[in-house]
């Protein structure tokens, strides 16, 4: 299965997504921090998906998401968006900062496995 | 020991225990262990029978020596000498206590119909603390409420005046 | 919800809220009247955002919708467009409150009271925008609702979709790919597919992360139009979709389909909708009233070192095992050096784990900065609160303890202390009063002052009040101390008329009990006109304590290393008094009053030889006074086991331990024990300087 990076600095929703996916037999490396994720994507180049919430402190979930880009190993790699904002223009932020998707709260463990099946090769 | 199986609800067992020549017994299920007599730490400013404090595996255990309690004549320490942990429930919260006693007797299964009421009985033992009195093999065991004499007769008298020693 | 347990996560995220909860009220708190500090505002708004998303998660739905509103007001004063009004900072204020009690609530597995939120929620709005444009967050539910029901009943059964899909060259760069989006497309019914490469450049001209190619594709089956959008919905401006039906013979709506390119799609509405019901249907099963363990966050750096000491002991354990079993005289100074490491480790772990139990008193103080300033405008003073030594540890549950009298001082220093502006004006004081929070560690106990500038204590007005009680005798002569002290009888009340704020029928007997059943202690200091200041000392923690064994009577006590000021052998010559009327001891320039262990506890007469003991030199608070001991035995560090598990207070003893040899020992209390020779000698005991 997939190796996972999960940005959240809720552990409370970071360790439910993390629960979710790995109970689905993923592996998952989660980090509470942005500055933390990027340095993690820094040595760890084989992930197959970055789930990263945008409301962080910090580094937040966009500024996170360009900067993985930069990194050549995360070009193409899936960057989906936690967001509880529905709205059109935090959407077109992120996808200006290179995400793939987003997946908007309130989380749904199940709505989250179909979702990642969508972008995982 | 003579232990009895019978299984009617009225029934209870009594741990028994001699005390001055006198059987008294008390509900088995607040009956923790039984130990040996050992020195304890005396606590200052009690009344004169409360022993102290021991260790019991790392819990600090007050001792009451229940012939003071009761008024009786003092005597030193005999290799019968028996500590008699029990679990009471007072100020809503479970307390253990050990009472020093002449030795243990018996454990009976002690039912109503061979119980009487306690009859009117001045000085130290109160009848607040007898349940009843028992006739068993033609010997009298006094029931005591271990529950009531510690809460009344133990605990709410520490914070009186200090009794001479 | 996929059969998880939300349970556990729940517990994290009530953690996080009430943290985030703090966060919002210290910001909130720190703000000053017109003024918005970004980075505050960013803040409080991120926090009011996680919790939000969490609630709305845990179908916590009271508290989702209600963070929705305070969000779009705090959205306001991010942009700029809202000033942080003492008014807007209130109305925050107290939607904190209601998001804590919604909170608790939900906790303790309560349906929560949401009445009261209205009228909060109207002010909320009423301050936000033009009032009442502020959505529900259902609002847009209802919404798609419509637009899903809106769609037309067509005559023709439609029997499937053409596509037309053209990425735009970036899309490879949003980590997208075409591959996976068709085949899900594919999923969906039977699809032919064709691909146009006409866009393909020569190889040598091939940019690897552009996309040349484009698909169109005929997709057969009973398939609506949003599961095809809903595909699509990530790249929808990362490519030009073309959708339309496939309708057998006369395409009647052909028109309205015709080109119809794919418009912003409210993404996730209906399922959201969808799932705040699901969990509303489940949340009656789980109703009953849950337990809330007590749990204390630990920094993993003191785990991680518990676990090498852990380790340590281990291996130190499997040397002096090995050794055991094959022992002979010529181990002994390893076995010696053994035990010693077996100690050092023992030791070193124990400290480790009382560590964990320490905690900031920041927790205990940050409760402070709302109560001043709510209880400042209740009371029209202007107040401003200092807090010093705010990361001094202290022990969680002394620190839980203490919290009520902390509380109680403060409302004192606020209510009575201070003056109101008028006031402080008239005596040449700045008009904003202070209030000083003040922690720090001295010796084995912790000291914590809650001071003001207010008008102090007044002596002579109080030592009237005390003789009008009855407390006093007129011609009693007291110190300022003990006329300060006399605060601190039971029903002594220094406010001419009570007031909602500190009299609430409980005095500052209450706090002065509470502190000395932690075995602590509570002075005043005071100048008239300056200001007053409670120092409370109390000790750093319940659980052990540093140790100096002392023998009395052959009993064998504890006293708490930290009082001991020195110990020394009596000279017969600096007694005043002889034997049993002694009562002072003259150390230095200063005479001592001297207490008799045999004698408070009446194991004992004084003994006549007083040249054969030792005078161990003990200072609690303020107060010295010299206790009369046999005989010195080690220090050791002990565990304190409360005597009132199984038994009850005892008046002169803060607690028990257990020794080495497996007796019981008495921890002296020494402030009760100096009490108790007081009453004994029926007499006040002061230190008194020599006189010149």
């Amino acid at each position: 299965m997939a190796k996972i990076l999960i940005v959240d600095d809720m552990a409370s929703m970071r360790k439910m997504v993390a629960f979710t996916l790995e109970s689905s037999g993923h592996e998952v490396v989660q980090a509470d921090d942005g500055d933390v994720a990027l340095e993690i994507a820094k040595v760890q180049s084989d992930f197959a998906l970055v789930i990263t919430d945008v409301n962080m402190p910090n580094m937040d979930g966009i500024t996170l998401t360009a900067e993985l880009r930069k990194l050549p190993p995360l070009k193409f790699t899936p960057i989906l968006l936690l967001t509880t904002e529905a709205g059109k223009e935090k959407k077109m932020e992120g996808k200006a900062a290179g995400a793939t998707g987003w997946l908007v709260k309130p989380f749904d463990p199940d709505k989250l496995l179909m979702t990642i099946k969508k972008v995982l090769r | 020991m003579s232990i009895v199986s019978q299984n009617n609800a009225a029934d209870s067992q009594y741990l028994t225990f001699m005390l001055a020549g006198e059987e008294y017994g008390v509900d088995i299920l607040t009956v923790q262990e039984l130990r040996g007599w050992e020195t304890a730490t005396p606590i200052p400013n009690t009344p004169s029978f409360v022993c102290g404090v021991i260790n019991l595996r790392g819990v600090v255990v007050p001792i009451v020596d229940l012939r003071d309690r009761f008024g009786l004549e003092f005597r030193e320490p005999q290799p019968t000498t028996v500590v008699i942990i029990v679990k009471v429930e007072a100020v809503g919260k479970e307390r253990v206590v050990g009472i020093v006693v002449d030795a243990v007797s018996e454990v009976y299964d002690i039912t109503p119909a061979n119980t009487q009421p306690p009859p009117d009985m001045e000085g130290a033992i109160s009848v607040d603390f007898v349940t009843g009195l028992a006739t068993i093999d033609e010997k009298m065991v006094i029931l005591l409420d271990i529950n009531k004499l510690i809460n009344e007769g133990v605990l709410s008298l520490s914070k009186k005046a200090p009794v001479p020693a | 919800m996929g059969g998880i347990d939300l349970e556990q996560f729940k517990q994290i995220f009530y953690e996080e809220s009430f943290e985030g909860l703090d966060t919002m009220e210290s910001g909130l708190l720190g703000m000053t009247e017109g003024e918005s500090d970004l980075d505050v505002v960013n803040d409080i708004f991120r926090a009011a955002h996680s919790i939000k998303g969490g609630s709305a998660t845990f179908g916590f739905s009271a508290v989702a919708s209600f963070t929705h509103v305070m969000e779009g007001l705090l959205d306001e004063m991010r942009g700029g467009k809202r000033d942080a009004t003492s008014e807007i900072v209130n109305i925050l204020l107290e939607s904190v409150d209601e998001i804590r009690d919604l909170m608790t609530a939900y906790q303790n597995g309560e349906e929560p009271d949401t009445d009261a939120m209205g009228d909060l929620l109207n002010r909320l709005k009423k301050a936000t925008g033009a009032g009442g444009d502020v959505k529900e967050a259902a609002a847009p539910a209802s919404q798609s609702e419509a637009a899903s029901d809106e769609a037309p009943r067509e005559e023709l059964v439609r029997q499937g979709w053409h596509i037309e899909f053209e990425p735009h060259d970036d899309l490879l760069l949003t980590g997208n790919d075409p591959v996976l989006l068709l085949g899900e497309l594919a999923s969906l019914g039977d699809i032919s597919l064709s691909v146009d490469d006409s866009k393909l450049p020569p190889f040598s001209q091939l940019n690897p992360e552009v996309c040349y190619l484009k698909w169109q594709a005929d997709l057969k089956g009973e398939i609506e139009e949003s599961e095809i959008t809903e595909i699509f919905e990530w790249v929808e401006d990362e490519c030009d979709l073309v959708l339309e039906g496939i309708f057998p013979e006369r395409k009647k709506s052909d028109r309205r389909e015709e080109d119809r390119r794919l418009t912003a799609v409210v993404p996730g509405e209906g399922d959201r909708r969808e799932t705040s019901r699901r969990e509303k249907a489940r949340r009656p099963t789980d109703a009953a009233p849950k337990q809330v363990s007590a749990n204390i966050r630990v920094d993993t750096v003191r785990i991680d070192a518990i676990i090498d000491m852990v380790g340590e002991l281990v291996i130190t354990q499997s040397m002096l095992g090995q050794l055991g079993e094959e022992f002979d005289m010529s181990k002994l100074d390893r076995m010696r050096d053994g035990l010693e490491q077996l100690e050092y480790n023992s030791r070193e772990l124990q400290e480790a784990i009382m560590k964990i139990r320490m905690q900031p008193i920041s927790f205990a103080f940050n409760r402070f900065p709302r109560m001043v300033h709510d209880l400042s405008q209740k009371l029209d003073k202007k107040i401003r609160l200092e807090m010093v030594g705010a990361d001094t540890e202290m022990d969680k549950t002394v620190m839980e303890k203490i919290n009520d009298p902390l509380v109680h001082l403060v409302r004192n220093s606020l209510d009575h202390g201070l003056e109101g502006p008028d006031e402080r004006k008239a005596a040449c004081k700045e008009e904003e009063g202070v209030i000083e929070l003040k922690a720090f560690h001295q010796g084995g106990s912790i000291v914590v002052e809650v001071s003001d500038d207010g008008r102090g204590l007044n002596r002579d007005k109080l030592f009237d009040k005390c003789v009008e009680k009855g407390l006093v005798k007129e011609s009693d002569i007291l110190t300022d101390e003990q006329v300060f002290m006399m605060l601190f009888a039971p029903g002594f009340s220094t406010a001419e008329k009570l007031s909602d704020i500190s009299g609430r029928g409980v005095g500052l007997d209450v706090v002065r009990r509470n502190i000395e059943s932690l075995g602590g202690n509570v002075d005043i200091r005071s100048v008239f006109g300056e200001g007053t200041t409670f120092v409370i000392r109390l000790p750093l923690t319940l659980a052990v304590l540093d140790g100096q064994l002392l023998s009395v009577d052959e009993q064998t006590y504890v006293l708490p290393l930290g009082s001991i000021v020195e110990s020394l052998q009596i000279n017969p010559e600096f007694l005043s008094g002889v034997a049993k009327d002694a009562q002072v001891y003259r150390l230095r320039d200063e005479y001592i009053p001297i207490v008799c262990l045999s004698e408070v506890f009446e194991t004992g007469d004084i003994s006549e030889n007083l040249a054969n003991k030792l005078l161990v030199i003990v200072e609690w608070g303020d107060k010295r006074v010299g206790m009369l001991v046999d005989d010195l035995l080690g220090q050791q560090q002990v565990v304190i086991k409360s005597l009132e598990t199984n038994y009850e207070r005892v008046k002169g003893v803060s607690g028990a331990t257990i020794l080495g040899d497996g007796t019981v020992s008495l921890i002296l209390d020494i402030s009760g024990i100096i009490d108790l020779s007081t009453d004994m000698r029926g007499g006040q005991q002061t230190r008194a300087k020599v006189a010149a």
